[in-house]
């Protein structure tokens, strides 16, 4: 009995060895924060061993040696003040040689000086946003792996639930801060390899900052429950030769531009019911269908249906109102920025044609402008 | 309660009453307690800068010297929240400034919607710590914004850095989300807002 | 520790107790309402449990298989709040209600009447906020610790239920804790003082200290919960000049004491155990004490290390480390007087002690993965992730779970007057300590890999942990039905027991006869 005890827990030692193996330990990540985050994780885990060992070891020379079996009489000691005070001033000595790095890493993280990249990112359920805050470009990330791979219809890609449309890029070797903010509830923004994990708060806003050594795609995800799709939405960094960033960010810019430009082009043109079905379907299905459920009847209580209700059938105005505003204090988002034109009109025509809603209602691009600017 | 209770204690049950009663403060004590952490919280944010809180109260006039030596990077960020449809821009994405300077930047609002509104721009600004050195005179945040339907306002901030600043902050991020409160908003904004829009 | 000199009260005629369902609803006698605090925390936790198999099954391999994510967000909420307000705390109520007395030398509570209400309430929370689960829109889906605005603005409208039910487990809570202390201070038999009450005791009074100093708190914050969400309050909205993180604040300053109710008694428990089966007594007495009191009192500096991510003042963030790893003192005080005690003692191994010396060790773990939570830094990676799952999952299953399963072992030849089956005993134990590490030691390695904690589903470097994992927890959770065995087998029959079947065993409950008579101690015992 006693063997036993003692090998099924000395069997978990080797298990606890193989937490070096990369992939059941912590990152050491890509930064020098990263780093030595690893190094103090490793050091305190270290130091948890031999006090562990010690104490564990103790206790099993206990269970072997003075088993009522050996027929040992019981000692009847109950206290020794010297041994009492040894135990309570050795740990606290112990902690104050744990406290010391971790301080300075505390303190090396929180660094204040001049960053040459800002990010600002917002958390909403169930994406994140960023806005690079010396160019005009800023897009929503949004996770990209199929819904038919999370409903097992089809296999799972390499970076299940790890892929976005479209992942934040920074440059590499240049600090990079980030102000981490909420449109609703509380999101927490993490990526393990820059160590940098913060709560985006709704109406305030934190800081974060990371400088990256090597380029490459870095992966993490929201930490902070926000709801039903809060474990789908991931975080994807992609961190770029200052060179290659400078480039990439001056063709988004350009591509804003453009974006902008042809949008208004379209608004003189009017689509067909067809496409605009088409378009609305597909659209509806990436950015409505998570909650309002892809046969429009929502989650009763919780996200409501979008069939046969007196908006979607009656009220145009407030319909158009609800989508490109979206609706305080509700998981409805105001997509009037997240869509274009375009794409607004077909999901609204969609909505109001699909499932039986038949109203008959055409919505053109120009018409969702006309709102918008009213 | 049929049943007979034992009743050979040694203590008489006033003493027990006496030790309730007391308990029971306690208890009373600590409820309120939970509730008075509400404003203990805001005076400790005050005090401590803690969550990007910043004063958001009228400061007093700047009579403090002007520190050229260092320049501090102010940035603005504005947001509206969620379901509100108002343009909010400020006039310069940053200044930079020196502290103890006065500076006054312009905010941009835009009623989008057809109706007249109230808003409330809340503050907030990171690094935390940085919020208790920052003091503004004159602040469209002070009070709710009455904008009538499709109007435009132009609204001043002026703010001063204290030179106390620590030298380690070179960057400070002010950012104003702007609620709508037309819902909650008190009967003489609400009564403002009547006037025609210039 | 304690000898008694004094005649034993052997008539045991039952005062026309009344029979049949009014007995169980109008008693006012400890030991009834102990056993009924027992049989509910138990019934609690094969509820909470089931819920946790519908998440590990859920998490069984990655994809979306059996219940969609805002299903899973209540499962896991519920989870939580059935283990911790029903299982666990009930659990050690029902404990102190049936040893307390019988420690101290005390013929019952001191407010038996007090006593059944507290009981009888919890009934009625826990049918509340199960139903809320059947109302349209679903019961609570925001965790336990139930983060504003999402259980404010963002709820669904069971919210005011989940709010009324916590409240009643508040009143509850507090009902027992003014019982527990009233009882400590002035029932105490003649000779019984502070410095002599069994550990169990000492461990109680301040457990009951703490609820009454936080559950109020708690009441609070649910109630600011309840007018933010319906009566157009904004302690929490930031547009009405509130603030998300004040919730956080207020949650945690009752969160922190919170998780020492649910732990203080076990080292309780354990202190009672060990001496008994190494025959030799409790090395460090007053030490444990003080150390308990340590605790308690650091209990309410240290609440924002739950909140390290929050984005607090650097100087915030170092206090808050301090004073966490601080804890670590009088902990380990506690560990190492255990250790000393089997020293050099005469050791068996009984179900009960067995018990007790998995909890030393696992909980011991739980405490070291608490201490690397503790640095903040590297609380920035584990923070949210499965490391903090495993982390309070030792401490509390295999921690606060393994003392009251040890508890229970010990004393329930008292409470039946038979001897439980020890060979289904301790292949209960067996059980139960394999499967509790299969279940949740991988958890640490799936948390430092980088695994947030309440989702639904995950990415594919974690598949295999929680295959594992999962089955660790099917394990787990059957291996309770064998307890569950074992007591019913205990209370139907098996070998008579002694007024003191534990050879090493010291305390008044000892010296009255097995099962105890209904009343005990009407005569208080001379304690020297």
């Amino acid at each position: 009995m006693r063997t036993r005890l003692i090998t099924s827990l000395l069997a978990s030692i080797p298990f606890a060895a193989s937490a070096q193996s990369s992939q059941l330990n912590l990152t050491q990540g890509v930064t020098e924060i990263s780093n030595r985050v690893y190094d103090l994780h490793m050091t305190i885990f270290y130091i948890c061993c031999v006090i562990g060992l010690l104490v564990f070891g103790a206790m099993f020379w206990s269970m072997i040696a003075h088993r009522k079996k050996q027929g040992v009489k019981p000692a009847t000691f109950h206290e020794n003040v010297k041994v009492e005070i040894a135990w309570t001033v050795i740990p606290f000595l112990i902690l104050i040689g744990m406290a010391i790095p971790a301080t300075s890493t505390l303190i090396a993280m929180e660094d204040t000086s001049e960053s040459d990249v800002t990010v600002l990112v917002t958390g909403s359920q169930w994406k994140w946003h960023y806005k690079y805050f010396d160019h005009d470009v800023e897009f929503f990330s949004l996770l990209a792996t199929q819904q038919e791979q999370i409903n097992n219809r089809l296999d799972k890609g390499e970076n299940y639930l790890l892929e976005v449309d479209r992942p934040l890029v920074i440059p590499t070797g240049k600090k990079v801060r980030f102000l981490i903010t909420s449109d609703d509830v509380i999101h927490s923004w993490w990526v393990p390899d820059f160590a940098v994990k913060k709560d985006a708060n709704p109406g305030f806003i934190n800081e974060a900052w990371t400088k990256v050594d090597e380029p490459g795609i870095y992966r993490g995800q929201c930490a902070e429950l926000c709801g039903k799709d809060h474990g789908f939405m991931p975080v994807v960094v992609i961190a770029k030769e200052p060179a290659e960033y400078d480039a990439w960010i001056t063709e988004q810019e350009q591509i804003a531009k453009q974006a902008k430009a042809e949008e208004q082009r379209l608004l003189a043109m009017s689509m067909t019911e067809a496409e605009l079905m088409q378009l609305g379907e597909s659209v509806y299905l990436g950015n409505c269908a998570a909650c309002h459920q892809p046969n429009g009847q929502g989650i009763p209580g919780v996200f409501p249906s979008l069939v046969g209700t007196d908006m979607v059938l009656n009220d145009l105005p407030a319909h158009i109102d609800i989508v490109v505003n979206g609706k305080n204090g509700t998981a409805m988002q105001a997509f009037g920025n997240q869509l274009s034109l375009r794409e607004l009109a077909a999901v609204i025509t969609y909505e109001r044609n699909a499932w039986g809603n038949s109203t008959g209602d055409l919505v053109q691009a120009a018409d969702v402008n006309e709102y918008k600017n009213n | 309660m049929q049943k007979p209770e034992p009743t050979v204690t040694k203590v008489p049950r006033a003493d027990n009453a006496r030790v309730v009663r007391k308990l029971l403060f306690i208890v009373v004590g600590m409820f309120g307690f939970g509730f008075a952490l509400v404003p203990l919280y805001d005076v400790f944010c005050d005090i401590t800068g803690f969550n990007g809180r910043t004063k958001n109260e009228q400061a007093m006039a700047n009579t403090r010297s002007v520190d050229t030596s260092r320049t501090v990077n102010v940035q603005f960020l504005t947001r509206v929240n969620k379901g509100m449809p108002w343009g909010f821009e400020a006039e310069v994405k940053s200044v930079r400034v020196h502290p103890g300077e006065t500076k006054v930047v312009n905010f941009l609002a835009h009623n989008l919607t057809g109706n007249n509104m109230v808003a409330q721009a809340i503050p907030s600004v990171a690094p935390g710590e940085a919020g208790l050195y920052l003091n503004k005179t004159e602040c469209f945040c002070f009070n709710q914004q009455p904008l009538a339907a499709g109007a435009e306002t132009v609204m001043p901030m002026q703010f001063y850095l204290d030179p106390d600043i620590p030298d380690h902050i070179h960057t400070l991020t002010l950012s104003y989300t702007m609620y709508d409160m037309t819902a909650h908003a008190t009967p003489d904004v609400l009564a403002s807002i009547e006037q025609p829009a210039d | 520790m304690s000898t008694v000199v004094g005649e034993m009260d052997h008539q045991d005629h039952h005062h026309h107790a009344p029979s049949g369902i009014t007995r169980w609803l109008f008693t006012t006698n400890h030991k009834d309402i102990g056993s009924m605090y027992l049989w509910f925390s138990f019934i609690m936790f094969l509820v909470g449990g089931s819920m946790a198999m519908v998440i590990r099954a859920e998490l069984f391999q990655p994809g979306l298989q059996l219940v969609d994510p805002h299903f899973f967000n209540q499962m896991t909420t519920v989870h939580g709040l059935t283990m911790v307000f029903g299982a666990v705390m009930p659990a050690f109520t029902g404990l102190a209600n049936w040893m307390i007395p019988m420690m101290i030398g005390a013929p019952d509570m001191a407010l038996p009447r007090m006593n059944n209400w507290s009981f009888w309430i919890l009934p009625f929370a826990f049918a509340i906020l199960l139903a809320s689960l059947f109302m349209e829109g679903g019961g609570p889906a925001f965790g336990w610790t139930f983060y504003a605005p999402l259980s404010t603005t963002y709820s669904s409208d069971s919210t005011a239920l989940f709010v009324f039910s916590v409240h009643i487990m508040g009143i509850s809570s507090i009902m027992g804790a003014i019982n527990v202390i009233v009882t400590i201070m002035n029932m105490r038999a003649p000779g019984m003082n502070y410095m002599k009450m069994p550990l169990f005791v000492w461990t109680w009074l301040i457990t009951a200290f703490l609820l009454i100093a936080v559950m109020p708190v708690l009441a609070g914050a649910v109630t600011m919960v309840l007018t933010d969400k319906y009566f157009g309050t904004s302690f929490f909205d930031a547009a009405g000049g509130g603030d998300p993180v004040m919730f956080q604040h207020i949650f945690w300053f009752f969160g922190h004491p919170e998780v020492y109710i649910m732990i203080l008694p076990s080292f309780g428990i354990i202190s009672a155990i060990i001496p008994a089966f190494s025959r030799k007594p409790l090395f460090g007495y007053s030490s444990m004490v003080y150390a308990t009191g340590a605790i308690a009192i650091l209990s309410f500096l240290v609440w924002a290390h739950h909140m390290f991510t929050t984005g607090m003042p650097v100087a915030a963030e170092m206090f808050f480390m301090y004073a966490t790893m601080l804890i670590s003192v009088p902990t380990g005080v506690k560990v190492f007087n255990w250790v000393a005690t089997m020293w050099r003692g005469s050791i068996t191994f009984e179900t009960p002690m067995l018990f007790a010396l998995a909890f030393v060790i696992l909980f011991t773990i739980g405490g070291f993965s608490g201490l690397m939570l503790a640095i903040t830094p590297v609380d920035f990676q584990y923070h949210d992730t499965y490391f903090v799952v495993a982390h309070f999952h030792y401490v509390l299953v295999s921690g606060a779970i393994f003392s009251i399963m040890a508890a229970a072992y010990y004393w329930l030849p008292k409470w039946t007057g038979h001897m439980y089956d020890e060979k289904l005993g301790r292949l209960h134990f067996w059980c139960s300590l394999i499967s509790v590490n299969v279940l949740f030691f991988p958890m640490h390695f799936a948390g430092l890999a980088g695994m947030p904690r309440r989702i639904p589903d995950y990415s594919l470097q974690f598949a295999d942990i929680n295959q594992i994992v999962s089955i660790g927890g099917f394990a787990f959770g059957l291996s309770q039905l064998i307890f569950l065995w074992v007591v019913i087998k205990c209370v139907k029959g098996g070998e008579k027991a002694p007024a003191k079947p534990w050879e090493g065993a010291e305390g008044l409950e000892w010296t009255v006869p097995s099962p105890a008579p209904y009343h005990t101690f009407e005569t208080p015992p001379e304690v020297k």
